[in-house]
């Protein structure tokens, strides 16, 4: 890619009021690149959800958005406790977060479903103990 | 419906940015969990809500929403108020509980999200 930008985040594990952060701050920058609304809606809650997710389970991580010239790249990255079986994760209403988490609108096994349903390719390397890295495309011509 | 005329069925008080309150509204979404309201893509320009916290502020913000009204007498903090100024998105506060201003609201031609969650 010749015109590749990346953006990086350091994603605070310590604070769920500020988890999200990075993600307003991708919208803004992908905006600012004139992309189409749609797109940037994609690449942003797809984004806001992994960052919740970051903030939730590991502690927070860091955040990097690769934009080039025919897709948007996500890739997530943690040192959490990793995911013990990614399959059942990915399923609607499976989760593992706690009350808290629950009170304040998020935890309902809607996180990973709802990155996947708005990517156009999403991996997940997760090892037990060590943490997760998450990568997703969305793509501009689908 | 204009966020003008949600403000009177709902007799509710604007918070915060109420040089807004003359925008269009076509759909509205009720919801106390935001990962429900991150599943529909479309444009649903409200949110109704009972729960407070920062979150549902970011959540409004990546869905482009530019309305949030707060049910059941509930009251955002500053930092909440403040998020919502920075993106122009205007904060109503209505003693009704979340069943019945939505019901209002529908009943009035505000009608809720048409389109599937996105697959």
């Amino acid at each position: 890619m010749n015109d590749e930008l990346v953006f990086h985040f350091d994603i605070d594990g310590e604070d769920f009021t500020t988890a999200g952060q990075a993600s307003v701050q991708i919208k803004k920058n992908l905006r600012q690149l004139g992309l189409s609304s749609e797109i940037i809606r994609r690449v942003s809650i797809a984004m806001y959800e992994g960052e919740i997710n970051m903030v939730v389970h590991a502690h927070g991580g860091e955040a990097d958005v690769k934009v080039s010239e025919d897709w948007v790249e996500i890739i997530l990255k943690d040192s959490g406790p990793g995911i013990e079986d990614i399959d059942k994760a990915m399923m609607e209403g499976f989760s593992t977060a706690n009350d808290e988490v629950r009170s304040l609108g998020f935890g309902a096994g809607m996180g990973l479903p709802n990155m996947k349903r708005y990517t156009d390719e999403m991996e997940i390397d997760s090892v037990v103990g060590q943490g997760t890295t998450v990568r997703m495309k969305v793509k501009f011509n689908q | 419906m204009k966020i003008k005329d949600m403000q009177k069925l709902l007799d509710a008080k604007v918070v915060c940015c109420e040089e807004n309150i003359e925008r269009q509204v076509y759909s509205a979404c009720g919801c106390d969990l935001m990962s429900d309201v991150l599943a529909y893509v479309k444009d649903q320009a409200v949110l109704l809500t009972g729960l407070v916290n920062p979150q549902v502020i970011r959540t409004a913000e990546m869905m482009d929403m530019i309305c949030i009204v707060f049910v059941r007498s509930k009251t955002p903090s500053d930092e909440i108020i403040q998020m919502a100024k920075e993106h122009g998105i205007v904060i109503m506060c209505t003693e009704k509980r979340l069943y019945e201003a939505c019901g209002i609201l529908y009943s009035n031609g505000l009608i809720g999200s048409a389109t599937k969650a996105q697959s």
